[in-house]
């Protein structure tokens, strides 16, 4: 069985790891220090490891649509829902079936939108995104996404972590305890927000459940500086900060060895990755040196906290080694019991402020040659309904929460791009072809990033506990 | 995980009964395979102690003392194969059939008896006291608290810890009663007291202590939602801290916990209620307020009683009777109907209609004012003026009646003044039809394209200059939902407008000086250069009424021109949102713009002869009126001024509950999926049946709902209540989803000691510091935290309490230990909310322009508690740390340690500045040796005297950080000021941040 924690990092010896402290531990208690776990895993959590299998790609950019975008209105494109348009849903469908709002039997609802093939893949694809529609045939389309739930925080936890009550660790965790990071000075899971406030599920979508606080992901603030407080205070140059920073550790070292708390060293390991973080941070940030072409690629304006400037950071993060950035976007609840919720209105308005950036985001990694080794995911936690929800009568078109069927892309490393997986019926219901579970979507992701996901286990109280839980197939179709 | 590994644990715990043993024995053998989890089959998980009890779909499994009516029994002995368990499995052995028999007949013992009898859910059953078990190692017991404890690890084969050194319990102690690190002096005191119950003394010193109440507001006060603004959009601040030091002084005085539910939920219903009891109501007034336009005041108003109920619910029931309000709770026995019988008992809400200006209304809930004396005589004055005003504001008088007369005939005149320019053609740049209609105006049809100009002329010569162009939008029921936009509700949006005079050809453009619509403000737009012209939301019913826009020209157009080109560009980034049908005319007038005095919705009234309009009709049109009647000019501006000088006598107000007087029954309506908007049945106040029953002759008002949250046979209210005493302590609770009682959350880890502490509670006439002494007197509590390598293994989150507890302290107490450590901390109790040092650019909102001005003196170093919270902008270095925006109740934080954390202690100003009060104090107090400062420091800020490898770590960087001042003169001024001392302050305040910086300065341990 691979588990990396029982891994010992054969580079560090005890001489090397002290070495750095640049200050002699002296009369510290040495051989308490002996303890292992400060010379393990933890001492150098975010060390790259190689997977045990051959990866097809060591890094990954999830962009999560919180909220649930609706499928059937941008990629999922049915002319017989177009056709039954304020028909009542056949009755067998939804016999017995639990709605989150919707009551009775509801109407069907035809996409406002249209929708035209492109690429030499053909992919149908709606026109609120013309941009998607230039990458198609890099991407794989799965249109057969399903879920088991189908409220939004347990949904986003559940397609976070793989599990729907919070306390497991996220995929984020998972994949940076298992590579490490190729950056050391950078934390190596990065979470951006941009859109309405944070995702239902909070901060359990990054959390690393059992796993060690050091690979949960850390979130750049929304606006003003992403990371406060970076700078050492008027007059204290990096000597001086390191030779406190050096005193600091070695005083916990000494606390930790004595007490025996892990968290002891988890806080020593959140200090040095702090300071590291005092260079790496405002370099990582400094955008001016980006040229005028990638903003009007991304559509990005510097300083300000959008979608489009998050996806020009995911790359900048990707290409200094961080290995997984995730980019939750909140708003695509449209259900549309307003003005403000619909698919009519509020949809086109948060394509327009996502459907430009990601596909620029993939284009860029392309020319970079970076996309090869970046997975780039796209999607929300489940899908909507083919009907009209109406909710109170209301006059806005929008679509209730449907975790039968939803689709998401995938681009890069190792998967076959400009395919498209899984058919639905002919009003979007259900899946008909290649049905795709969350688990079975982090299995084949996990798989390009070169792990056996019935593998990648952590021990905790007695079980070997994984990210798939006890399921997940790899998704054939879209690997190269 | 957790949840397996709980599961695992309440079962060895509850196995008390060696028999319930080896039927669980049985039962895993054969069982559990299928029967286990929330998946079990049928329904049904044989693999703990309560899910037994509990029983399957079909009801309880297991009829105690009565085996051949028990289905478990029927169905291993059951003789039909396709009945008997195990399915398709070999039968159980007569040996344990008859011990399963035995068993049962036995009782069940092992199982909770309630729940074995009734089937119901653990929580829903009140408390009884339970025996106290028997343990082996009694002299380790210090209180029943003990027992519990001590029973299951004895039964885990584990031992408890020995008890911690008296430094780590007096900082230990001292942080968790009064949330501030002991000083040297009280270390001292206690390390020196040699009364055999010195500690019982330090816990006696510090539950009198009056931060006690500010430590234990806080956790309240994040249930409470308690914040300094309204939050939404807008989040403009509120007045309500009187609320948050009522708390405070609550908790000092040992109010007891009835007392203390009954005044916040209720305090103004009390008889001969004192003007505390109506500040404690502010619990129910930290909702969230949504000032933006257009947020309709019955659904605002509505959206707070939703939050008051589910508030109320999670703080006091810790339930998610939350989820009914749009469905029966799917794992909890609430009904929908129940959350809205809830709601009904906060539906009398006395409120006032408040009017913003422009069109909108809210509702405005009670505010008490606290003046002082003086400035209760001049409010009065000025109300008493404020209050003529108004009325005369509002009534009409005869007087009124002619002068509206005259008002009305010179708007029928301004009517007649607009001559309608008859469109000679009119063509659309996108292939939308435009075809004329019979009474002059044009209709759009056809194809909708995604932006559109329509490009109209006029080539009727006009008699007169004209001084302004009016576009009226008409709805047409040949348009989506009535027009009178072409979009698929009915709206349009005109962006641009051009006006251009042609003469032979040459287009000649005419300025626009103002476009004035008559459909109100756009405030989301109106600050944008480029808004829309006009924009018509019709999407709700009243608003689908003819409306017209007013270009008045920059200067007059005279008739040279053969022809007018009026050009309507439709570029609304929201596709197909032209205008469906409208009309042009044109006025010479001087006050063109009047033509808007009568609102759109009221025009029809304004053109019906005055004896055809009803009374309603005939006084909204007075209405009207009188808000631009120039005879009441003076008193409109009078009435402004005298609420400015209101306003700004800087009165003390709170927010308070109140309700209206009445004899009706409360009630509310349901709403259908939980919608507002889909009014369903009106039920009446009541509470869910679930629970205990009504108290014979309590009101059904919110002070008999407090009675019945804390009325003896509650099976929620003191479980609930200790269990969040016990998580601050041991940073889990004995149910360790504190905020979920129910079916999906966790089961308590020692259901014993729960139920035992919740009757202590009550028997204890509530009184919340009896529990906090029982707990923090306790051997458990006092035991040491190192952890093991055995214990990290068999228990990493020290759930059986094996070890003291061990964790960093919450947001607020980071820095009341930093600045506590350093000198600076304000030991200020109460008053209004303080703005310390925040970084720039935080508060940096789309619809406010508030300014975070720092406080001066001692305010800039107030505990955390007392620092302003901007819901939609909190304050940085707390939220880092992770304490809630208080949007929404909040039960438990989580506990994160990152990167961040340690840039904000290490750089953040506040702790820089601490770390150089640190540095001078040490200097000042501890002599010229550095041993002796660097053990001061360390001392202030971790509570122990530094061990001698700790110590000479200290000095050795105390002396090699001033080497480097030394050699860095500049730098050393920058650190430490000027003086002739700066490498040695330098350095005293790079080590100083260094200590505040030690994972044990931030940890309780």
């Amino acid at each position: 069985m691979e588990n990396p924690q029982s891994e010992r990092l054969l580079d560090i010896t005890r001489r090397h790891f002290f070495g750095r402290a640049g200050f002699g531990i002296g009369s510290l208690a040495l051989s308490s220090l002996l303890d292992q776990r400060l010379f393990g895993e933890q001492s150098r959590p975010l060390a790259p490891k190689k997977p045990p299998l051959g990866a097809k790609a060591k890094s990954v950019i999830y962009l999560f649509m919180a909220g649930a975008p609706s499928q059937l209105d941008l990629f999922d494109y049915k002319p017989k829902l177009n056709q039954y348009d304020g028909q009542p849903v056949p009755a067998e469908l939804v016999k017995g079936e639990r709605f989150a709002f919707i009551q009775g039997t509801p109407l069907l609802l035809g996409s406002p939108h249209r929708f035209s093939q492109h690429g030499q893949s053909g992919a149908e694809i709606s026109h609120l995104l013309p941009h998607f529609s230039e990458i198609v045939d890099e991407t794989a389309i799965v249109k057969s996404m399903w879920t088991t739930q189908f409220n939004h925080a347990p949904a986003q936890i559940y397609m976070s972590t793989g599990h729907q009550i919070v306390g497991r660790p996220s995929f984020g965790s998972w994949a940076t305890y298992g590579l490490g990071s190729e950056n050391q000075d950078l934390p190596g899971f990065v979470v951006l927000l941009s859109g309405q406030s944070q995702p239902d599920g909070g901060k359990s979508c990054w959390g690393s459940g059992f796993l060690p606080t050091s690979y949960q992901g850390v979130e750049f603030r929304r606006s003003g500086d992403p990371v406060l407080f970076l700078s050492n205070p008027e007059g204290v140059d990096p000597a001086a900060r390191r030779s406190s920073l050096d005193l600091i550790r070695n005083l916990n070292e000494a606390h930790a060895a004595e007490i025996g708390d892990p968290e002891i060293t988890t806080r020593i390991n959140s200090y040095e990755m702090a300071y590291r973080m005092q260079t790496s941070v405002p370099d990582l940030m400094d955008v001016s040196k980006e040229p005028e072409y990638i903003h009007s690629l991304y559509g990005t304006t510097p300083g300000q906290n959008t979608f489009a400037n998050n996806c020009l950071m995911a790359r900048r993060l990707v290409e200094r080694g961080v290995r997984f950035v995730q980019l939750f976007h909140r708003g695509w609840d449209t259900h549309g019991s307003s003005g403000g919720d619909d698919i009519v209105n509020r949809l086109s308005e948060l394509c327009r402020a996502t459907d430009q950036a990601a596909a620029a985001l993939v284009k860029d990694l392309k020319q970079r040659g970076l996309l090869d080794s970046t997975l780039v995911v796209w999607g929300g936690e489940f899908g909507r309904t083919p009907m009209n929800e109406a909710r109170s009568g209301s006059k806005f078109l929008g679509r209730d929460h449907h975790p039968r069927a939803f689709t998401m892309w995938v681009a890069g490393g190792g998967i076959r791009p400009g395919v498209t997986v899984g058919r639905t019926d002919d009003i979007g219901y259900n899946i008909v072809e290649d049905a795709v579970s969350v688990h079975d979507l982090h299995a084949t992701l996990l798989n390009r990033l070169g792990f056996d996901h019935t593998r990648l286990t952590y021990r905790f109280q007695g079980r070997d506990f994984r990210l798939t839980d006890v399921e997940g197939e790899l998704m054939k179709k879209v690997l190269v | 995980m957790a949840r397996l590994a709980l599961l695992a644990l309440a079962w060895s715990c509850l196995a008390r009964a060696a028999d319930f043993t080896q039927v669980q024995l049985i039962l895993t053998a054969s069982c559990v395979a299928c029967h286990h989890g929330a998946k079990g089959s049928g329904g049904l998980a044989l693999d703990s102690a309560q899910a037994i009890a509990q029983g399957g779909q079909s009801g309880p499994v297991i009829k105690s003392g009565d085996a051949a009516n028990s289905p478990l029994y029927q169905r291993i002995v059951s003789a039909d194969k396709a009945v008997r368990m195990p399915l398709g499995g070999t039968a159980l052995s007569e040996d344990s059939v008859a011990l399963v028999r035995a068993w049962i007949e036995g009782g069940a013992p092992g199982l909770p008896s309630a729940s074995a009898r009734t089937g119901k859910h653990w929580a829903y059953i009140p408390p009884v006291r339970p025996a106290v078990p028997a343990v082996h190692n009694q002299a380790w017991v210090r209180n029943p608290i003990d027992a519990f404890i001590l029973a299951r690890l004895e039964k885990e084969g584990l031992q408890p810890s020995p008890e911690a050194s008296r430094e780590t319990l007096i900082r230990r102690v001292s942080l968790d009663l009064i949330g501030i690190p002991p000083t040297p002096k009280e270390t001292d005191d206690f390390l020196n007291d040699t009364h055999p119950d010195a500690y019982e003394r330090l816990v006696e010193r510090l539950l009198a202590s009056p931060h006690y109440g500010e430590r234990w507001a806080r956790p309240w006060l994040d249930l409470a939602r308690y914040a300094d603004t309204n939050g939404w959009e807008k989040d403009d601040r509120r007045s309500i801290w009187k609320y948050r030091d009522w708390v405070i002084d609550a908790l000092n005085r040992d109010l007891p916990f009835d007392e203390f539910t009954i005044e916040q939920l209720a305090g103004d219903l009390l008889p001969h209620a004192t003007t505390e009891q109506r500040i404690a109501t502010g619990f129910n007034r930290n909702t969230l307020f949504n000032e933006e336009g257009g947020v309709d005041k019955d659904e605002e108003f509505w959206v707070n009683l939703v939050d008051r109920v589910n508030t109320t619910t999670t703080a006091w029931l810790g339930s998610t009777i939350g989820c009914s309000q749009c469905h029966n709770h799917k794992f909890d026995p609430f009904t929908q109907k129940e959350y809205y019988q809830l709601m009904a008992f906060f539906s009398n809400s006395d409120y006032k209609e408040k009017d913003y200006g422009d069109t909108s209304h809210k509702y405005v809930e009670p505010l008490l004012s606290l003046p002082t004396p003086e400035q209760a005589v001049r409010r009065d004055e000025l109300q008493s003026k404020i209050d003529l005003l108004e009325t005369k504001l509002k009534t009409q008088t005869p007087r009124l009646d002619a002068e509206q007369r005259h008002w009305e005939a010179r708007m029928r005149a301004q009517e007649a003044s607009w001559k309608a320019l008859e469109i000679s053609s009119a063509r659309s740049l996108a292939g939308t039809k435009l075809e004329r209609q019979a009474d002059g105006s044009w209709l759009a049809s056809g194809e909708n394209p995604a932006t559109d100009t329509y490009v109209l002329e006029v080539r009727a010569a006009h008699p007169e200059k004209l001084s302004a162009i009016r576009i009226e939008a008409l709805p047409d029921s040949r348009l989506p939902r009535g027009g009178p936009g072409r979009d698929a509700y009915g709206n349009f949006s005109l962006t641009k407008v051009r006006v251009e005079a042609v003469s032979s050809g040459q287009a000649e453009p005419v300025a626009i000086a103002q476009a004035k619509s008559d459909n109100g403000r756009m405030k989301s737009k109106k600050e944008k250069p480029d808004a829309p012209v006009w924009e018509v939301d019709a999407s709700r019913e009243d608003k689908r009424v003819a409306r017209r826009l007013v270009l008045t020209l920059g200067k007059r157009l005279d008739h040279s021109a053969d022809t007018l080109r009026i050009t309507l560009v439709h570029g609304s980034e929201f596709s197909g949102q032209g205008m469906g049908r409208f009309r042009l005319s044109a006025t010479s007038g001087r006050t063109p713009v009047d033509s808007l005095q009568v609102p759109a919705e009221l025009r029809p009234v304004f053109e019906m002869k005055p004896e055809a309009r009803s009374a309603k009709q005939a006084s909204d049109l007075s209405k009207a009126f009188r808000k631009v009647a120039p005879s009441l000019n003076a008193s409109r501006a009078d009435l402004e001024r005298l609420q400015d000088e209101l306003d700004s006598l800087g009165i003390v107000t709170t927010l308070v509950m109140g309700d209206r007087a009445t004899n009706e029954q409360l009630s509310a309506k349901m709403r259908i999926r939980g919608s507002f908007l889909s009014p369903g049945e009106t039920v009446y106040a009541g509470t869910p049946a679930a629970l205990n029953a009504w108290p014979e002759g309590l009101p059904k008002n919110r002070l008999g709902l407090a009675k019945w949250m804390v009325s003896r046979d509650n099976p929620l209210t003191s479980r609930v209540a200790v269990n969040r005493f016990w998580e601050q302590y041991f940073g889990h609770g004995i149910v360790e989803t504190s905020e979920d009682f129910g079916k999906q959350g966790d089961r308590p880890t020692h259901p014993e000691l729960l139920d035992w502490l919740a009757v202590e509670f009550m028997d204890r006439g509530w009184s919340q510091k009896a529990i906090h002494r029982l707990i923090v007197t306790s051997a458990t509590y006092r035991q040491d935290s190192r952890v093991t390598p055995e214990l990290e293994q068999r228990d990493p989150y020290n759930r059986l309490l094996a070890r003291g507890p061990r964790f960093t302290v919450e947001a607020e107490m980071v820095r009341d230990i930093v600045l506590s450590a350093s000198g600076l901390l304000s030991l200020k109790i109460g008053g209004p909310s303080v703005f310390p040092y925040q970084p720039g650019g935080v508060w940096d909102m789309p619809y406010n322009d508030d300014k975070w001005t720092m406080s001066k003196g001692e305010d800039r170093y107030r505990r955390g508690l007392y620092t302003f919270m901007r819901r939609t902008a909190p304050f940085p270095s707390m939220s880092v740390f992770d304490a809630p925006s208080r949007e929404t109740c909040t039960v438990r934080r989580l506990r994160t340690d990152t990167p961040l954390q340690a840039l904000t202690t290490l750089n953040d100003p506040v702790f820089v500045e601490a770390a150089g009060a640190l540095a001078k104090r040490v200097i000042d107090e501890a002599g010229p040796a550095p041993e002796n400062r660097a053990a001061l420091a360390f001392r202030l800020c971790t509570g122990r005297k530094p061990k001698p490898n700790e110590l000479t770590a200290i000095v050795q960087n105390y002396e090699s950080q001033r080497e480097g001042f030394e050699r860095h003169p500049e730098r050393a001024a920058k650190v430490a000021g000027a003086g002739a001392k700066d490498a040695d302050m330098a350095a005293w305040i790079m080590v100083s941040n260094a200590i505040l910086n030690l994972d044990e300065t931030v940890t309780k341990e």
